[in-house]
């Protein structure tokens, strides 16, 4: 895609942050008060200008339905955003987002979603899969249709954010009520931000969602590498870039998730020197063909499908990261204080190494 | 002292000697090429004549009482800022002659320098900046074509690329040292560019003179030089590099060929450029056989055949007005490295009108070619490479942020060995050993010590670039790549930043 004229002249939001992550490898469910209270033991991490959550398996009687959620300043954008999804989609139901007022939350923009599924003929991008046409059209809205965003476009899965503690957001969307198979939540401690609901993580696409601790200092080239890939990045955040990487080096470029983190957090070229041939041909080629996906500075991440949640750091380390374990259930998060606060036991606890994943399967 | 046109009696430099020093030992005299300096046999002492100076400070360096100062001549014409005394010293020279002007080296008119309107970031707080003295950083770079996507076979504990990639050249530095043939500049410079290149895990490039045998044990960190002349051109030639580089323009003389005279052509250089000893050796201004793209096309092609696909193939063209369509064009044509070589890039020899007025600013050019190959999505097809104005890291770490995969080196690596950009190249007089083929002034570079200037320069810069990698938060240099977040300028305007895609400062 051709850069858009202005393409250079995007802001960029910068931001601290904490994040926690829970899967159960059994696909139990557990209740959202999980996450907020893990959450809520690391107020500290963030500055009430962002929190988020994302959650696995709530939409059971809908999971074969994209579940778009969206966020709108006023009913005329929600008004002609919903006209937009019509013309692509057949909604098979339409409701707000059930929220709670709270003290703590002032001015929240209309929350609402969608179920819906593709339309049999097709408005435009006749020649795309799915998922494509599915991405297009929730580009083509965040991007045309003025005062709504939409903020969620996965399958039995979504995502809760805004501005405001996790706790708060947590309270307002009463996330207390759902229950999720997986679990991600997010504490932000953004340094300039423009205090928009859509900057908050986590950070959706199709069934990825991501929630990030760090600065991508490499943002500038991750950026054009995905404009080069018809990915405009619009949201001001540069954890935006990660969700649209893992887009397209796993579902485009058919990338394992072992082989993407090897593209985020490669080895170095000393190790790779000393890598057995097929290995160290294999990690050449990986650098050379995706050294502009490279994520550089520092980051801890979780990036959640509906089958698996991966953690990763920055190949030195600049962001912590901890994993525990306990029965079914594997924990991620910047503080074992965290995991601690809502399982006490575990049955083990550990911090991975730089650059190196752990990635964790739901069990068919 | 005899009779001089007026076009020599109004010098550029005058030489001051300090009596009370000057030992006359003669020093200056065997060290002057130019015959500035001589014996004055009437008054039994060194003398000087101010207007064969060349300001080399050849002699300054050289003499060991250190009596000698070249200054600029003090004398002035009435002032004019339009008639400055460059363009009324060309007039007086091309009325004496009736000739073209030429000049040696890159371009030295005041235009602007667009690395010293652009800043770079540093990390504060946010992200933690990374200390190369104690954490990795990476410099590593690979030249050649990319796929657009890698796949891979992943089996128990272990994984390996599915299929082959193509040909690269592997930079331990993202430097390389420039096109500079064989008898533009003498054979102990191939050899310590050779030399230093291999203990840099770098490569140089032989520019369009031919490879002298004797270096042939070097390949693998050559680059081998095809242009409008063909000179030296055969197959083991294009076999003995690791890459193969077609010179279609030159910065400092866009448009035209090349004119090396007879006198450079020596023995060694006749026997390696395969043309008569003592003939000028000229390149046509365009390859007689690239007409238009489809036979550039050929031309790549038919050196991949040659080469059997063993080693990627690289063209080079100077900055002008289109450069980012004619870039597409290479690109798309085939070739593996695209370089763009600007207006300030160096010389042995090019007519100072076509020096000094054609072509536009790298950073302007390699801007606009980096933009439009990742428009067109082609940007992983091809590497890009930039020459012509890199003076110091920092516009190194610059050109790498605004889009290149490396940088070539030629005035910088001659200044390295000496070079003091008089500019007098094309005389073949050289006298600080570098321009030049006559045996008593090529002696004065040994090779094995401009080869270690070489070496220390290329570590010197890639030490500065690791720093200023660390500094912004980055530890590996394909995150500089094209990022141009980290550059804002100061004091361009909108059209120039637009270009640029860089935000103003405060931005």
């Amino acid at each position: 895609m051709k850069a858009p004229d202005t393409f250079w002249q995007f802001d960029k939001d910068i931001s601290g942050c904490g994040v926690f992550g829970v899967i159960d490898r059994k696909k139990n469910l557990i209740s959202g008060s999980m996450p907020i209270s893990a959450m809520c033991t690391m107020h500290d991490r963030g500055n009430g200008l962002g929190g988020g959550f994302a959650a696995y398996g709530i939409y059971p009687h809908h999971a074969d339905k994209y579940a778009f959620h969206l966020m709108c300043d006023d009913q005329t954008s929600l008004d002609k955003a919903e006209k937009v999804i019509k013309e692509f989609f057949d909604i098979a139901e339409s409701q707000p987002i059930p929220t709670r007022k709270t003290p703590a939350i002032k001015n929240p923009p209309i929350v609402w979603r969608f179920f819906v599924t593709p339309r049999q003929v097709r408005p435009r991008w006749e020649h795309l899969d799915e998922a494509d046409y599915v991405v297009s059209v929730v580009m083509h809205i965040n991007k045309t249709v003025a005062g709504a965003f939409v903020f969620s476009s996965g399958k039995n899965m979504g995502a809760f954010k805004g501005v405001g503690f996790p706790e708060d957001i947590a309270d307002f969307f009463r996330l207390d009520e759902y229950n999720a198979y997986i679990w991600t939540g997010h504490n932000r401690f953004p340094t300039n931000t423009p205090g928009w609901w859509g900057g908050a993580h986590p950070f959706t696409i199709l069934d990825w969602a991501i929630v990030h601790n760090g600065e991508i200092s490499s943002y500038g080239i991750n950026k054009r590498y995905l404009c080069q890939h018809d990915y405009e990045c619009t949201l001001m955040t540069d954890t935006e870039v990660v969700a649209y990487l893992l887009d397209l080096l796993i579902r485009k470029h058919g990338l394992s998730k072992r082989m993407a983190s090897r593209v985020f957090a490669p080895p170095f070229w000393d190790e790779i020197d000393r890598m057995p041939e097929d290995e160290r041909r294999a990690c050449e080629a990986l650098r050379m063909v995706y050294g502009s996906a490279m994520l550089n500075g520092p980051f801890a991440i979780l990036v959640t499908d509906g089958k698996s949640m991966m953690g990763l750091n920055d190949r030195v380390k600049l962001r912590p990261l901890i994993v525990a374990e306990k029965d079914d259930m594997v924990f991620m998060s910047s503080e074992e204080s965290s995991i601690r606060e809502v399982c006490p036991e575990l049955d083990r606890v550990w911090a991975p190494k730089a650059g190196e994943p752990v990635i964790v399967e739901v069990e068919a | 002292m005899p009779f001089k046109p007026i076009s020599q009696k109004f010098t550029d430099f005058v030489i001051f000697r300090d009596d009370s020093r000057c030992i006359n030992c003669e020093v200056c005299v065997r060290q002057c090429s130019y015959e500035a300096h001589y014996w004055d046999d009437t008054r039994q002492r060194v003398s000087f004549d101010s207007s064969k100076c060349t300001g080399c400070h050849r002699c300054a360096a050289q003499c060991p009482t250190s009596c000698l100062t070249i200054r600029r001549n003090p004398s002035e014409f009435r002032e004019n800022a339009f008639w400055t005394p460059a363009f009324i010293k060309h007039i007086y020279k091309q009325s004496d002659t009736g000739g073209i002007l030429l000049s040696g080296s890159g371009s030295p008119a005041e235009k602007p320098v667009y690395w010293d309107n652009l800043q770079l970031d540093a990390s504060q707080v946010t992200n933690p900046s990374i200390d190369p003295l104690r954490e990795p950083m990476e410099l590593r770079t690979y030249l050649g074509a990319k796929p657009d996507i890698a796949a891979f076979e992943e089996t128990a504990g272990t994984f390996r690329l599915k299929g082959e990639m193509p040909p690269q050249i592997r930079l331990e530095y993202p430097l390389m040292f420039a096109a500079m043939s064989f008898g533009s500049i003498n054979f102990n410079l191939h050899k310590a560019m050779a030399q230093a290149a291999t203990e840099l895990g770098i490569v140089y490039n032989t520019g369009e003179g031919g490879l002298h045998p004797s270096l042939y044990g070097y390949g693998a960190n050559t680059i081998v030089q095809v242009a409008s002349g063909r000179f030296g051109v055969h197959k083991d030639y294009l076999n003995a590099g690791a890459a193969v580089e077609i010179k279609v323009g030159q910065g400092a003389k866009p448009g035209i060929g090349g004119h090396l005279p007879g006198e450079k052509i020596d023995e060694e250089v006749s026997r390696t450029r395969m043309v008569p000893l003592g003939s000028d050796a000229i390149s046509p201004a365009p390859h007689h056989d690239i007409y238009s793209i489809e036979d550039l096309l050929q031309l790549i092609y038919a050196i991949k055949e040659a080469t059997r696909y063993r080693v990627p193939v690289s063209v080079k063209i100077a900055a002008v007005h289109n450069a980012p369509a004619i870039a597409s064009g290479i690109v798309r044509a085939g070739a593996d490295i695209v370089v763009i070589d600007g207006f300030r890039g160096g010389t042995g020899a090019a007519p100072t009108m076509i020096r000094d007025n054609v072509g536009i600013p790298i950073e302007l050019a390699l801007a606009a070619v980096d933009n439009r190959l990742r428009d067109e999505g082609i940007r992983n097809h091809a590497s890009l490479v930039v020459s012509g104005g890199m003076r110091c890291s920092a516009d190194v770490v610059k050109a790498i942020a605004l889009g290149a995969d490396a940088v070539y080196i030629g005035t910088a690596a001659l200044v390295a060995v000496g070079c003091t950009l008089c500019g007098r190249c094309y005389t073949g007089k050289c006298p600080w050993g570098i321009a030049t083929n006559e045996a008593r002034l090529k002696k004065r570079q040994n090779p094995d010590v401009a080869a270690r200037r070489l070496a220390n320069l290329i570590r010197a810069w890639g030490h500065e670039i690791q720093e200023m990698l660390g500094g912004m938060g980055l530890n590996s240099i394909e995150s500089l790549r094209g990022n141009r977040d980290k550059l804002r300028g100061i004091g361009l305007n909108q059209v120039e930043l637009d270009i640029l895609g860089v935000k103003h400062a405060g931005r």
